[in-house]
């Protein structure tokens, strides 16, 4: 450990704010980035779900009137 | 020669391929990044000249690093796109130019933040900067110009062309701080030569770039398994897959 106290690593020799800026920005954009492209796949998956559950319906319908 | 690829090319096979890889590499990602970032952070010793502000290293250079990596993978999909007319080494290229952009953004952000303590200005026109935001513009402009016309498989070839010329833009960066005077420093880490950084200092920072490296290919294969859902919703087997 290069650090004697959490103080004195949260204050990164007097550069923390630069350290802990690029370092928060980064996970940010990282979780961000992982975040988006998982709900993006879950919403469309659902919506096809929707689309094709409607679509069966439909058929269903359809073929009772005949 | 590369016969055994062929099937690969083939939408489903290739998104139960991604779907059997993307667990494992996702998991080695994030704990190759936590692992290299709290040994670089708190295990290292500081810099002589730069003191603790030189941390900003174990993001930095992986981003750039990677930025340009994914890169050179976009466009080697673009050019299989182009040639051989395969379908999803486009759609590869749209699920990879997000991600080579957040990258190329992280190290643009993380350069800043060195610059600001170390040269006294967040920025400055200098080549290296320069050619790298002009790598995040190439990828803004590779999702762009994909959804600009309305007949797709234009937007598609047009797109994968200037994803090919952009890969001009690469020995551009790669050189541009032995090509110019810059403010940038020079390499630390180099193939031909002995790393100009100290072994306590390096071994966080390669296992930082490979968490980068490995996350890279996580996102696109996830990222790659959306954009087959997408757009081969009309298949049979996309139905049953999801209709259950």
């Amino acid at each position: 450990m290069h650090f004697q106290s959490f103080s004195e690593f949260l204050a990164m020799g007097g550069y923390g704010f630069f350290v802990w800026l690029s370092f928060g920005l980064t996970y940010l954009l990282l979780i961000g980035l992982i975040a988006g492209s998982v709900y993006q796949q879950k919403q469309f998956k659902q919506q096809l779900k929707a689309t094709i559950a409607r679509e069966q319906r439909v058929k269903q319908y359809q073929e009772q009137q005949v | 020669m590369f016969k055994w690829l062929d099937p690969y090319a083939k939408s489903e096979t290739l998104y139960h391929f991604c779907g059997k890889l993307l667990p494992y590499l996702m998991v080695s990602a994030l704990a190759l990044l936590l692992l290299g970032n709290i040994w670089g952070l708190a295990f290292t010793p500081a810099d002589y000249q730069q003191g603790d502000s030189y941390r900003i290293i174990h993001i930095h250079v992986p981003s750039a690093i990677m930025s340009m990596g994914a890169y050179a993978a976009m466009a080697s999909a673009a050019f299989v796109a182009l040639i051989w007319q395969i379908k999803v080494a486009h759609w590869a290229v749209l699920a990879i130019a997000p991600i080579g952009a957040i990258y190329t953004a992280i190290a643009l952000i993380t350069g800043m933040a060195w610059g600001k303590p170390m040269w006294g200005a967040w920025w400055v026109w200098d080549a290296r900067l320069t050619s790298e935001l002009i790598l995040l513009f190439l990828y803004l402009g590779v999702i762009a110009l994909n959804g600009a016309f309305s007949d797709r498989q234009v937007g598609a070839k047009v797109s994968s062309l200037l994803a090919l010329i952009g890969v001009i833009n690469l020995p551009i960066i790669h050189f541009s701080v032995e090509w110019w005077n810059t403010l940038h420093q020079g390499a630390s880490i180099t193939k031909f030569a002995k790393p100009s950084i100290d072994p306590s200092m390096l071994w966080p920072l390669l296992i930082s770039i490979l968490a980068f490296a490995v996350l890279l290919m996580a996102l696109t294969c996830l990222r790659l398994r959306t954009a087959i859902l997408v757009n081969e919703q009309h298949r049979p087997w996309v139905r049953k897959l999801v209709g259950g």
